[in-house]
């Protein structure tokens, strides 16, 4: 290599003087290059004192304070004496800015012991079930208060939220429940022809897609396309000081914001589900025809025996408290959101979760209530 | 509102003793002071001292931990839920970045608090947000939405939608961060003919030295070592008086030109 000696890689040497460790650095200290490090230089030895020098150093960048720092560092850690009078001006300085910036630091310590972390994980878990049941309860006064003079409710808003999350999601509830009622058929025929049943296909199709299917897909979608967008919506609202500011004018946000959107979701998903509800049944008479050869006048006349108005029923019951719980945890995780673009994305994201989990326990609660009325 | 002004002598805002902070970890520790009728009160101290916390407090974005607060001689920290609204109406509040509801247009905006508060019929509530609007130099723009409109004129329409209500109180926080030199002194004109012509009263935090000298009656000085208040007075005799070396420091860096 012919480079002049400054401009090669960052270099160091030490050698031992009595118990004078003498430390020289050398060639250009670049934080973007390969340079020596303090504890390999030491290795283990022990000295009492500690020189450093930076002679031949060339062009040099943080990289030479880090070092130099560890050095120091070192040497307080262990009591040696660190001499540092052979450094330039420029450089004594710097270390020194960097010594009174660990000594000033307030010490902000977060890390925690294992019975702390699970101690307050507890308390997070408790205060996020007390946050739930503040945020219900609050809406429910809310709905009262507004029932109570509803000249505040902002219907504007609600009629495009129905737009939003009813209308708009047509397309996808569509595509979903066809192809959940073509599944369906198509499972239903593997067991059903073992045993010549066939017809027996549209009691099947009838009463999943009309008490679970229709109702729980919906609600799928629902809170992965709506429940989602309230959330990111409210979140970047606080984010924004949006929602600050009309508290501040004694606007609460639960009526101006989510009583507007949970009435919109209220409406539209018994609705919608109702509409899946019929998609999915003639995914599956297409398929009983298609493959089971089942003429569309039987396969109806033979749901019909199955499927009466108490099975509609329990199905819009249910479309409507799942519509509620995307709604209610939308805009919580919305209203819940750090004030940053971070926290936008992660309400977003505890939203449907929140949604997805809350609406398969709804189910199963329901399962075993209907059960027990014998509906 | 002038009724109550002259019927009830009590200072605009007292506050007493209170301590904010989040999460349990206190920001501010003991901190009284009173602001009189009419007057152009500035919280100023260096960054992170916790002048908007204070002002979130006040205003009940967040529950102080200890102490008072009175507008108007009533108590609003210890005030239920209806006396609180009763009082909201009475304050505006302009974000510092403006804090529009971006659904909204600059009309709907400015009429959203008349909406709320106030029987008038649609019309006439688009007809005085217009005119809100032209007071602060936005006319013109009451179809825009706020997305549509520079940093600035956000902060104008802000200020437009926080006197929709003719508040007796303002509270403003940092209005001239992020304005060029000639836009912030126009808001600062703006600040002190509201002043001269409705007699409101009104909190300014600012780092802007001269905003502070031009506008403020009285001032106070966070300290963040401190957890409170160092200093409080007129800007001028604590320019000169001070013998708190961070006080002057803070006040001497802007008053060159004088
Ligand atoms: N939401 C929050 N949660 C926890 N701590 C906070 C929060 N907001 C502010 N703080 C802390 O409170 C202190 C004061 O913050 P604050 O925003 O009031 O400062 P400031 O005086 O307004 O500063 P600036 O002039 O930079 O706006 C800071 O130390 C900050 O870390
Ligand atoms: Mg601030």
């Amino acid at each position: 290599m012919s480079a002049p000696p400054e401009t090669r890689n960052a270099r160091a040497s030490a050698k031992v003087d009595g118990d004078t460790l003498e430390v020289s650095l050398a060639g250009s200290w670049q934080i973007t290059e390969p340079r020596p490090s303090w504890p390999e230089l030491l290795g283990p030895q022990n000295p009492a004192r500690v020189r450093l020098r930076t002679d031949e150093v060339g062009v040099w960048d943080t990289s030479l304070l880090l070092f130099l720092s560890a050095a120091q560092e070192w040497c307080r850690g262990t009591g040696a004496y660190c001499d540092v009078t052979a450094l330039p001006e420029k450089i004594r300085t710097l270390l020194a800015q960097l010594t009174a910036a660990h000594e000033t630091a307030v010490p902000f310590d977060r890390s925690e012991n294992f019975l702390t972390t699970v101690g307050l994980a507890t308390q997070d878990t408790l205060q996020k079930g007390r946050e739930i049941s503040h945020f219900v309860g609050e809406c429910v006064l809310s709905t009262v208060r507004l029932v109570r003079s509803p000249r505040k409710f902002r219907w504007r808003d609600c009629l495009d939220e129905m737009q939003q999350c009813g209308a708009m999601a047509l397309p996808i509830v569509s595509l979903v429940s066809l192809l959940v009622g073509v599944t369906l058929a198509y499972t239903g025929a593997i067991v059903l022809r073992q045993y010549g049943g066939d017809i027996y296909i549209a009691d099947l199709i009838g009463l999943s897609m009309v008490r679970e299917m229709g109702a729980v897909m919906t609600a799928v979608v629902l809170a992965g396309r709506t429940g989602a967008a309230f959330a990111a919506t409210l979140a970047n609202m606080k984010a924004n000081e949006e929602i600050d500011a009309l508290e501040v004018l004694g606007i609460p946000a639960v009526q101006f914001l989510v009583l507007p959107r949970l009435l919109a979701l209220a409406v539209m998903m018994p609705l919608l589900a109702l509409y899946a509800n019929a998609l999915g049944i003639f995914g599956g008479l297409a398929v009983a025809y298609g493959l089971l050869s089942i003429p569309g006048t039987a396969f109806w006349a033979e749901m019909l025996t199955i499927v009466d108005l108490s099975d509609i029923a329990t199905g819009v019951i249910k479309a409507l408290a799942f519509g509620l719980i995307v709604g209610l945890s939308g805009c919580l995780r919305g209203l819940q959101a750090e004030r940053s673009a971070a926290g936008v994305g992660r309400a977003a994201t505890s939203a449907v979760v929140t949604a997805l989990l809350f609406i398969i326990v709804a189910d199963a609660i329901f399962a075993v209530l209907f059960n027990a009325l014998g509906i | 509102m002038t009724d109550t002004l002259t019927s009830n002598p009590a200072p605009a805002i007292e506050v007493a003793g209170l301590e904010c902070g989040y999460g349990g970890k206190p920001v501010l520790k003991n901190i009284s002071f009173t602001v009189g009728r009419g007057e152009i009160f500035f919280i100023i101290g260096g960054s992170g001292c916790g002048k908007s916390t204070l002002l979130r407090h006040m205003v009940g974005l967040h529950t102080p931990t200890a102490g008072t607060v009175k507008f108007l001689g009533q108590s609003f920290t210890l005030a239920d839920t209806a006396a609180r609204r009763g009082m909201l109406k009475t304050f505006g509040m302009l974000f510092q970045s403006g804090a529009l509801w971006s659904s909204l247009t600059l009309r709907r905006n400015v009429g959203l608090p008349l909406e709320e508060y106030t029987t008038l019929s649609r019309r006439e509530i688009d007809e005085i947000a217009g005119l809100k609007l032209g007071q602060v130099g936005l006319g013109g723009f009451e179809d825009y939405y706020p997305a549509e409109i520079s940093g600035g004129m956000k902060k104008r329409a802000g200020l437009a939608r926080a006197l929709a209500l003719d508040p007796a109180i303002v509270f403003f926080d940092e209005p001239s961060a992020g304005l060029d030199p000639v836009t912030s002194r126009k808001l600062d004109e703006l600040i002190r003919q509201i002043r001269e012509t409705f007699g409101t009263t009104i909190v300014v935090v600012s780092h802007e030295l001269a905003s502070i000298f031009d506008l403020a009656d009285r001032v106070i000085m966070l300290d963040r070592a401190e957890q409170g208040i160092i200093a409080e007075g007129r800007p001028r005799d604590l320019l000169a008086n001070s013998r708190d070396p961070r006080v002057s420091e803070f006040l001497r860096r802007g008053d060159k030109p004088l």
